[in-house]
């Protein structure tokens, strides 16, 4: 098969496989219900550095490192890193990456940046520019509050409908051959807007986009939800994920028994401070790094589809009027039959 | 010809997104009002009666007047929220407590005190000077305005 | 008895702050500058001899209205109007911070000395 399914829709026919992957993350995921899943659980979220943004950088510096140790492999042997953040200017990918010497292509999906990321590393790796590549993206709650939001022991009122940055980094390496879970096919998805304005209702924002992703994957693979043991989103929650079956169901696909959301697995349901779910590159990250693929290994999954799904906004555009573009990209994990 | 197709286009994108937003509504958790305003008001309530007990402090312990008071009773109340604040308190009695936090002259505090800590790691000129009134800029900025429009709407009905 | 109408009061003024949020899905910059105006436009109206209907609250309520941030906005044109009756228009202009000081001064300098001491806890 060739490697364009669709316009938006890669294949990877060349055996590319994940050959490891690393999670570092805060106490507060650690504490969660996947919290043993994680291969670093920091004990507070500054890390031991004097700032916000200098602990998400040392953060993602420890999943990258987790990655090529668990490979045994080093720095020089990587032909590339894909990374991305939810900051400014992606400085926790740029700096993380100054520290780790590896050719860098910043990216940057809000949300999505974890599935943006792998995909074209994937393809990459895929048509033979690179050998090995590693996928890799953060957010933390402080930075993300900072920037996009309020500072940080501001006491402004959350309303239900929002949502909890997650503090964490997750990576993977990606490589031709071997034994590993296969990687075969992204979507990659077009910005979608509703018109959704609020950014404390990011789950209604991101619903359509991940709908449309989702419908062209189906469309553009020949493939049923039911071809699927798990179709995870990245971070719609407890307000966008029963939209996305609701608009998937108008479409005539019936999602439910085989779709979760990210959002929902990484903290425990009744945690006050995290509203309707979690939220950040590492919502996606993490679940699917730390435990899906795991659970993979383990022989309880063998095709697996992730949705990470991001929101496009920033808060000048918010401050202009504007609504909230969002994106969806998504990639096929298979385990050998 | 083309200008009236992109018109179309617009108002049915525009109708689609209205039948979403109006989807989505039903899955929106709604904010409890009630409850939240009961939590407002008997928060609010208490810092308000937390200030008429210390002016009357002011008042009977050192020589303010009922003019006057108002002032170390404000500068008080500044100095707790600004206190609670820091010791990573005051965002946690927000969320709670909403507009009784937020409505007294303890949320003003609290806005400039949150940005000030926050950042710090900017250094203290651009960083604390920078950005202490982030938050609380527009109050003052309003208040300002409108005080000078309203003195001069006075003024000018005086005469 | 002024304790109980300072309380209810205040409280009050708190219940429609939360329903600028809640209901009018205002931010809360917005509702505290609403309220700024708010306390501004109500000290601008006159209420017997040399009371304005802000002071004629105050008289009331006591702290219930000199506490919430609508107090501000009544310092402030209490200030301008003063001023101006003193020393003319320009009084408007240079008596707006005179009664505001101690609020004011009071949160950025313990404000920035918080910043010295105490560092965020997310």
């Amino acid at each position: 098969m060739s490697f364009r399914v669709s316009r938006q829709t890669w294949y990877f026919s060349s055996d590319v496989r994940i050959r490891s992957a690393g999670t570092a993350v805060g106490p507060k995921e650690g504490n969660g219900p996947l919290g043993n899943e994680f291969d670093i659980v920091f004990d507070d979220n500054y890390v031991g550095e004097a700032t916000w943004e200098k602990a998400e950088k040392k953060i993602l510096e420890a999943s990258i490192n987790k990655t090529l140790e668990k490979a045994g492999l080093v720095a020089e042997d990587i032909d590339m890193i894909l990374a991305g953040d939810l900051l400014n200017q992606i400085i926790s990918a740029t700096f993380a990456s100054r520290t780790i010497q590896i050719p860098f292509i910043g990216t940057y999906g809000a949300c999505s940046t974890s599935m943006l990321s792998l995909a074209q590393a994937s393809a990459l790796v895929n048509a033979g520019y690179c050998n090995l590549a590693v996928a890799a993206c953060s957010s933390h709650n402080s930075t993300a509050e900072k920037q996009y939001r309020y500072p940080t022991e501001y006491g402004g009122q959350k309303p239900p409908t929002a949502q909890y940055t997650a503090t964490g980094a997750g990576s993977v390496l990606v490589g031709r051959g071997g034994t590993g879970i296969r990687v075969t096919y992204a979507t990659l998805g077009k910005i979608v807007d509703m018109g959704i304005k609020n950014p404390f209702n990011m789950g209604s924002a991101m619903a359509p986009a991940a709908a449309d992703t989702l419908l062209a994957h189906l469309k553009d693979t020949g493939r049923k939800p039911s071809d699927y043991d798990l179709i995870v989103t990245g971070d719609l929650a407890g307000v966008g994920a029963p939209i996305l079956v609701s608009l998937m169901k108008e479409q005539g696909y019936e999602i439910a028994p085989y779709y979760n959301d990210c959002g929902l697995m990484l903290y425990r349901k009744d945690d006050p401070e995290v509203f309707s779910g979690a939220s950040g590159c590492a919502s996606s990250a993490l679940v699917t790094y730390g435990h899906l693929l795991k659970e993979m290994e383990r022989g309880k999954i063998s095709r697996l589809l992730v949705l990470a799904t991001g929101a496009l906004l920033s808060p000048l555009t918010y401050q202009q009027g504007e609504s909230i573009p969002c994106i969806a990209h998504a990639v096929a994990f298979e385990v050998d039959e | 010809m083309n200008e009236k197709l992109k018109a179309q286009k617009q108002k049915e994108q525009k109708e689609e997104q209205q039948k979403y937003q109006q989807k989505a509504k039903q899955f929106e958790p709604k904010p409890p009002v009630l409850l939240n305003c009961l939590k407002a008001f008997l928060v609010g309530g208490f810092i308000c009666l937390l200030g008429q007990l210390l002016q009357k402090f002011y008042m009977q312990v050192f020589d303010f007047n009922e003019k006057t008071a108002s002032n170390p009773t404000v500068a008080t109340l500044i100095f707790i929220a600004v206190l609670l604040t820091g010791l990573g308190v005051y965002d946690r009695i927000g969320q709670f407590a909403g507009a009784g936090s937020a409505v007294p002259v303890t949320g003003f505090a609290n806005s400039i005190a949150s940005a000030a800590i926050e950042h710090r790691a900017e250094g203290y000129v651009l960083g604390v000077g920078g950005n202490m009134f982030k938050l609380a800029g527009s109050v003052i900025v309003f208040g300002v305005v409108s005080a000078f429009v309203i003195g001069l709407i006075r003024t000018i009905f005086n005469y | 008895m002024e304790y109980l109408i300072a309380f209810f009061i205040g409280g009050l003024i708190c219940v429609f702050g939360q329903l600028l949020l809640d209901v009018a899905k205002l931010t809360p910059a917005h509702v505290m500058t609403t309220l700024v105006v708010l306390g501004a436009v109500l000290d601008g109206i006159p209420a017997g001899k040399d009371d304005t209907l802000y002071d004629k609250l105050i008289d009331f309520a006591g702290a219930g209205v000199t506490v919430p941030i609508t107090s501000f906005g009544h310092a402030l044109v209490h200030g301008a109007i003063s001023e101006a009756e003193a020393h003319g228009i320009i009084g408007i202009i240079t008596g707006i911070f005179e009664l505001t000081s101690a609020g004011i001064s009071a949160a950025i300098i313990f404000g920035f000395f918080a910043s010295l001491i105490f560092r965020p806890k997310g």
